[in-house]
């Protein structure tokens, strides 16, 4: 699919970069006319996958982190979080409802408000070398709208 | 993220301010475990109605609230979650554990 428009943001794991990047990408997405429900679900998909870098990537480092936010033709939204951190050993486990590996600061539930926030979710992982977290969601076009 | 307190008659409520993520939760954890010991309520509603944002971090929060309230014997739910608190709470399925009561015309 055509990209017609996309922004780069790259920061350190720092968890005070996770209110700036749901903030960031929000205002990005403002363009395709959101309601405030769909702009709440991009904020909070956006905050669970930037969380897990920061928390689950890079235990007790520092790493990098990139968001890229595209805005691809049939006003679809595509979200794509990367780090370069632990990597998941077993993807459909991690995906579970209620899994987590990062005991009781931690629900589990994550990729399962991922999954039922948009329209899809995939994951791609390598131990030691990184995950990659590739979101889509259409936005509502909505009557009254050019 | 602020949490404000009313105490009454054994129920103490408290009031979620802000935004909740994983960057506030660990500190809110440990202010809301302070809160509980101090007053030692029976009953423990958490009032959400000023949250504005809330993630899968606030659902453990909620949870540790929840247990710690359970293990003095008492009782604890959520109240007022705005649209996308709401939307959270649903998606993760803790409604089948705490209770949550939305009242008519609590929208954020
Ligand atoms: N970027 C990541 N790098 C390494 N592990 C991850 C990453 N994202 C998720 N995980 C693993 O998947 C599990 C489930 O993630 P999630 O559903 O978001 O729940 P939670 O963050 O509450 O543990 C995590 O506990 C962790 O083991
Ligand atoms: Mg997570």
């Amino acid at each position: 699919m055509n990209t017609k428009n996309y922004i780069r943001l790259e920061f350190p794991s720092q968890s005070v970069n996770e209110g700036f990047a749901r903030g960031a990408v929000a205002c990005f997405a403002a363009q395709l006319d959101p309601t405030l429900e769909e702009l709440g679900d991009i904020k909070t998909v956006v905050s669970e996958a930037v969380t897990n870098c920061i928390v689950h990537a890079y235990p007790d480092t520092l790493g990098k982190v990139l968001v890229k936010a595209r805005i691809l033709e049939e006003n679809t939204l595509e979200l794509v979080i990367r780090d370069w951190g632990r990597g998941i050993p077993d993807i459909e486990k991690a995906r579970q409802p209620m899994y987590t590996t990062g005991g009781a600061d931690r629900s589990g539930m994550g990729f399962t408000i991922m999954e039922s926030f948009m329209d899809s979710l995939r994951v791609r992982s390598a131990p030691g070398k990184g995950t990659t977290v590739t979101l889509r969601r259409k936005i509502s076009l909505r009557s009254g709208r050019l | 993220m602020k949490v404000l307190t009313s105490f009454k008659n054994g129920l103490l409520v408290l009031y979620f301010e802000g935004e909740l993520d994983h960057h506030e939760s660990r500190d809110v954890a440990q202010r809301l475990e302070r809160i509980l010991e101090e007053y030692l309520p029976r009953d423990c509603a958490m009032d959400l109605s000023g949250l504005r944002f809330m993630d899968s971090s606030g659902i453990a929060v909620i949870l540790r609230v929840y247990r710690r309230m359970k293990e003095m014997g008492g009782r604890a739910w959520v109240e007022n979650p705005g649209t996308q608190p709401l939307r959270v709470l649903d998606a993760s399925g803790i409604d089948r554990v705490v209770k949550i009561n939305v009242s008519e015309g609590v929208r954020s």
